[in-house]
């Protein structure tokens, strides 16, 4: 699992030749057998499993709270949030912390891919028939050489409303 | 103008906070003509504001301050009366200027104002002053000689009030040096030795010694010191127990610093409550001028420190309050001579520490709250029946006042506005963890008082653990804990399902925090010691009941996140000092969700309590015979009373007089008359638009709630079945079959075609009630039992306007009925309605209820037909059948 700091990846994104269409960089995961994008600009760190403290009676997304240096995180179950029921079999998750509209969110993933760089043409709107709870969430699919990527709107996958 | 931004932001802060203590000085001066001190400080600040704004270019604003300067000048002068319409005009000048400079905060650019009458005005009071006094000695202005006035210049007319009040005033003894003091009062005050030079050293002295900071800052070290606490926490545990760790000793050093320093920050937050009572005198003074009542407001303690956070969620509702005392409570002076009393109400703050709490009491001498009104009000407003007025005790009644939707007011006047009222304030009041209490004395007045905390970011909380689970309860909500050793667990009793507690006189009201967060008791929990924290809510305790305590911390509050801040149980986060993440309980959120306290349970009536089992339904008890009869109490509309001898007998019916009308009284059990001997008649009445049927019971037995699952199907007519509800077999009613007796057309035949509904229930007494419903609304009914076989039905009959389901996770097969009535085009138009055990689903059913049209909880007839006929028709089917 190789993923490239923010910091860096920011940087070299300045650096991009603008003639083939604008390029971005978005950190890829895996949920059970799916494999998922998120632009790189949102990702604020990704960690280890972590322990996961649990909030009874929130909703079933919500996966509990975890302590990042002192920050109180919101642990996000991506599983539950996109109805992909394979099951983990109790292995711990990874976490992609992300930053949205000034608060932290953990999503918790199986595995954590490589940072793709993508041209910003070559991303297509979700399929007509995908189901509506992923279509909400999905900004587009890549088509890379052995597997489709989905990319998400990480604002609609948490919002839950 | 182009005035450099930082130059403007400090110029704002400075005016802003001068104009704060502005308003208060110039009421305080109409009370005190004479304070010569007081002019001096009001006319500087007008004067600095003046002068600054002539450095940085405001002239619009420059030539407000300047003309009320002008005014002030002439008053400090004695010149000019200080009278109430003077000083209204001076109050106008400010409120002008505050009106600019909130242009300016806003805009970065001066507002366009026409301030040209006002101008004038102020110019006009300022023309007619007479010249200085020599006597520079105080004298208040009641005593001094008052010469006949002087004739008023033609254009003052306009101005009748400010004009008249504004007499100058001649001096007896003529001015020695009549110097142009009086045209320029600007030049040097420092000039007369009336004008306290002693005040200015005073002052420059504090301004030396203070700093103003942005809150931002101060803020961002409280939060840094909020970490620092928690590490210090996290390092005194490993060295706890190691006395001979070389880490101990800096360690106890590093938390002294650490304790020493977050008092210190605390300290930089604390401001002096005065800053929020500096709106109030201008607001009574304002209220007076329109009521036309006279009213002191006495404020003593103004300089009890509290934190900025605490201060700002005060000062509406303490606005609020006192705005509420001299609108409601302070009589008119003529009211107030009849009654004895001097014209002049007495409004007063009081503010002083005690203990870790801030106290604010406000009392009136006004005319006190009319329990008869309250009561009125409470009951019209349907916030108490007739019935539970009648016992309910004065502090009780006078409680009734925080409710939601109550107001007495009974002119709505423009200033307490529509009487949103005092339960919006106590909402805010307990939001920051204070209580508030009220007394009032019919006739003499009324007082409120406050108790909130210092300050709200870091809370000494206990910490507790209940199902496996750590939590925090903040000090201040505690009020003691009681363990009880697993041989005394039996001295917690039950009222219902409800556990209570002796504890001493009274009975404790028991909600287990296992239930209320719905944790898994962990095995072996009955064989331990039993804790429980009792815990207070405004003025009621209750006891929740967790199966550990541990020590008392220091915590830092975190605010909860967006995904869980709907959750009312917790107030807050915090990160222990081991890095544990856990939640602050808000136990006044527990109460309100939870229902556990006795005022609001009897207020709610018993159908829609909080409860913690899915399939628990209330359910009305009564006793006919020898049987125990039960029925849903969402089938019941009212529980009644008749005396024997009010009930008639026609042909072989008995009819009682009730409402108007004529209600049918049935027995339950069979036709054996079933009177009482007692002389009075119990009987449950069931209601459907204008008809009503009365069954008549012995004894109304209990109230309980319990999941219903017939046991034993009927083996005889009026009832469906045997239940064990509370351990004992009790038959349930089977209303249907008395509604038909009583009435055959109770279910009325149908011209055409019936809309038919299917319904898929687990339980066949559900399946059935919701027949007999549907049924006497001419719906046609078709009942099945699982997912599965709906979907059979439904594969075949393609037939039907309405399906009805329970939410369930999907079956064995995966599927759920809405998910798969949605995916079959034929039932694009059928209306889909769920029905859920109880109101608040647990989060996944609550996705699972998204997928109806609508989700209604079970037993609730009226509701369930209402809901049926209104998305019928919106869809263009017949909802409205009969």
């Amino acid at each position: 699992m190789s993923v490239a700091t923010t910091a860096a990846s920011r940087g070299s994104l300045a650096e991009q030749p603008r003639n083939q269409g604008v390029e971005n960089q978005y950190v890829s995961f895996w949920v059970g057998d799916q494999l998922l994008g998120i632009p790189v600009q949102v990702v604020q760190e990704v960690l280890n499993p972590q322990t996961i403290a649990p909030t009874p009676l929130a909703r079933a997304e919500v996966a509990g709270l975890l302590n990042l240096r002192g920050q109180i995180v919101t642990a996000f179950n991506l599983r539950h949030r996109l109805g992909i029921s394979q099951p983990r079999d109790g292995k711990p998750f990874l976490n992609v912390v992300v930053r949205h509209k000034g608060e932290s969110f953990s999503l918790l993933v199986d595995e954590v891919g490589d940072v793709i760089r993508l041209n910003e043409e070559t991303i297509e709107p979700p399929p007509r028939t995908l189901e509506s709870r992923w279509r909400s969430v999905t900004r587009g699919v890549s088509r890379l050489e052995d597997r489709l990527l989905v990319i998400l709107d990480v604002g609609a996958v948490l919002n839950l409303n | 103008m182009a005035v450099e931004a930082d130059l403007l932001q400090e110029f704002l802060a400075e005016s802003w906070e001068n104009l704060g203590l502005l308003d208060t000085e110039i009421v305080r001066l109409e009370q005190e003509p004479g304070d010569a001190e007081l002019i001096a400080s009001i006319f500087r600040t007008i004067h600095t504001l003046k002068g600054t704004c002539g450095f940085l270019g405001l002239s619009r604003l420059g030539e407000v301050a300047h003309s009320t300067e002008n005014v002030l000048g002439k008053m400090r002068d004695r010149c000019l009366d200080v009278c109430p319409s003077a000083i209204s005009i001076v109050l106008e000048g400010v409120d002008r200027i505050k009106d600019l400079l909130r242009g300016l905060e806003e805009t970065g650019e001066e507002p366009v104002l026409d301030s040209r009458d006002l101008l004038h005005r102020l110019e006009l009071l300022s023309s007619l002053a007479a010249p200085p006094r020599a006597d520079r000695t105080l004298v208040p202005p009641a005593v001094a000689p008052v010469s006949p006035p002087t004739p008023v210049p033609a254009p003052v007319e306009r101005e009748i009030e400010p004009a008249a009040s504004a007499m100058p005033r001649e001096t007896a003894t003529v001015a020695e040096k009549p110097d142009a003091v009086a045209d320029t009062p600007v030049a040097k005050p420092v000039d007369r030795p009336k004008v306290p030079a002693s005040v200015d050293e005073a002052k420059s002295g504090v301004a030396d010694l203070s700093i103003r900071v942005n809150v931002n800052v101060l803020d961002r070290l409280m939060n840094l010191v909020g970490e620092l606490v928690l590490t210090r926490n996290q390092l005194l545990q490993m060295v706890r127990g190691d006395d001979e760790s070389r880490f101990s000793a800096p360690i106890a050093m590093l938390n002294h610093v650490t304790t020493d320093l977050q008092e210190g920050v605390m300290k930089t937050r604390m401001q002096p409550i005065g800053n929020a009572w500096n709106k109030l005198p201008r607001l009574v003074r304002d209220l007076c001028q329109i009521t036309g009542k006279q009213i002191e407001l006495e404020m003593q303690g103004a300089e009890t420190e509290l934190d900025r956070t605490v201060l700002d969620a005060i000062k509406d509702p303490l606005t609020h309050m006192v705005r509420n005392s001299a609108d409601h409570g302070i009589e008119s002076p003529e009211i107030r001579r009849q009654r004895g009393k001097s014209e002049i109400g007495r409004i007063q703050l009081h503010a002083f520490h005690e203990g870790g709490h801030v106290i604010i009491r406000i009392s009136d001498d006004g005319s006190g709250i009319n329990r008869g009104r309250v009561l009125r009000k409470a009951i019209e407003n349907g916030i108490v029946s007739e019935a539970e007025s009648a016992q309910m005790s004065d502090s009780e009644i006078l409680r009734l006042i925080f409710r939601a939707g109550f107001s007495t007011a009974e002119a709505v006047t423009s200033i307490s506005g529509r009487g949103v009222g005092m339960d919006v304030v106590r909402t805010e009041i307990e939001r920051i963890g204070g209580t508030i209490e009220l007394s009032s004395q019919e006739g003499s007045g009324t007082t409120v008082r406050i108790r909130i905390p210092l300050t709200l970011a870091i809370v000494s909380a206990l910490v507790v653990e209940s199902g496996g689970q750590t939590f925090a309860i903040p000090q201040l909500a505690i009020v003691e804990l009681v363990r009880l050793s697993a041989e005394d667990r039996q001295k917690i009793e039950r009222v219902h399902d409800r556990e209570v507690y002796r504890l001493r006189d009274r009975l404790l009201p028991l909600v287990s925090l296992t239930n209320v967060l719905n944790l898994e008791e962990p095995p072996g929990a009955s064989e331990e010691d039993t804790n429980i924290v009792v815990v207070q809510v405004g003025e009621e305790q209750f006891g929740l009941i967790v199966s550990e305590v541990f020590d008392t911390q220091e915590i830092v509050v975190k605010p909860v996140g967006q995904l869980l801040k709907d959750i009312k149980v917790y107030q807050g986060t915090t990160i222990l000092g081991d890095g544990r993440v856990i939640m602050i309980l808000d136990v006044s959120g527990i109460a309100a969700t939870f229902g556990g306290l006795s005022s609001e349970l009897k207020a709610r009536g018993d159908t829609d309590e909080g409860r913690e089992d899915d399939d628990r339904v209330p359910l009305l008890l009564f006793r006919s015979g020898s049987d125990i009869y039960a029925v849903p109490l969402g089938l019941v509309s009212r529980l009644e009373e008749f005396p024997t001898k009010e009930i008639e007998r026609s042909g072989d019916r008995l009819l009682v007089k009730y409402r108007g009308n004529l209600l049918q009284l049935v027995p339950i059990g069979g036709e054996s008359g079933g009177l009482t001997a007692s002389g009075m008649q119990q009987v449950v009445v069931f209601s459907e638009g204008q008809r009503s049927l009365g069954l008549m019971a012995e004894e109304i037995v209990d109230i309980v709630e319990e999941p219903l699952r017939i046991h034993m199907p009927s083996t005889r007519r009026g009832t469906l079945g045997t239940a064990l509800v509370g351990g004992h077999a009790t038959e349930v009613l089977d209303t249907q079959s008395y509604l038909m007796q009583a009435d055959p057309q109770w279910f009325r035949p149908r011209a055409d075609k019936p809309p038919r509904v299917l319904i898929a229930d687990r339980s066949i007494f559900f399946r059935n009630l919701v027949k007999s419903i549907l049924e006497a609304d001419g719906y046609r009914a078709i009942t099945v039992e699982t997912t599965a076989a709906a979907i059979e039905r439904l594969s075949h009959d393609g037939d039907f306007e309405a399906i009805v389901g329970e939410v369930l996770p999907p079956d064995s097969a995966g599927i759920t009925l809405p998910e798969w009535v949605r995916g079959h085009d034929r039932f694009r138009r059928a209306v889909v309605l769920g029905l859920a055990a109880e109101q608040n689903q647990s989060p996944s059913l609550q996705t699972l209820a998204g997928e109806f049209d609508r989700v209604i909880v079970k037993f609730d007839a009226a509701q369930f037909r209402a809901v049926l006929r209104e998305l019928m028709s919106a869809r263009g089917l017949s909802g409205e059948c009969a």
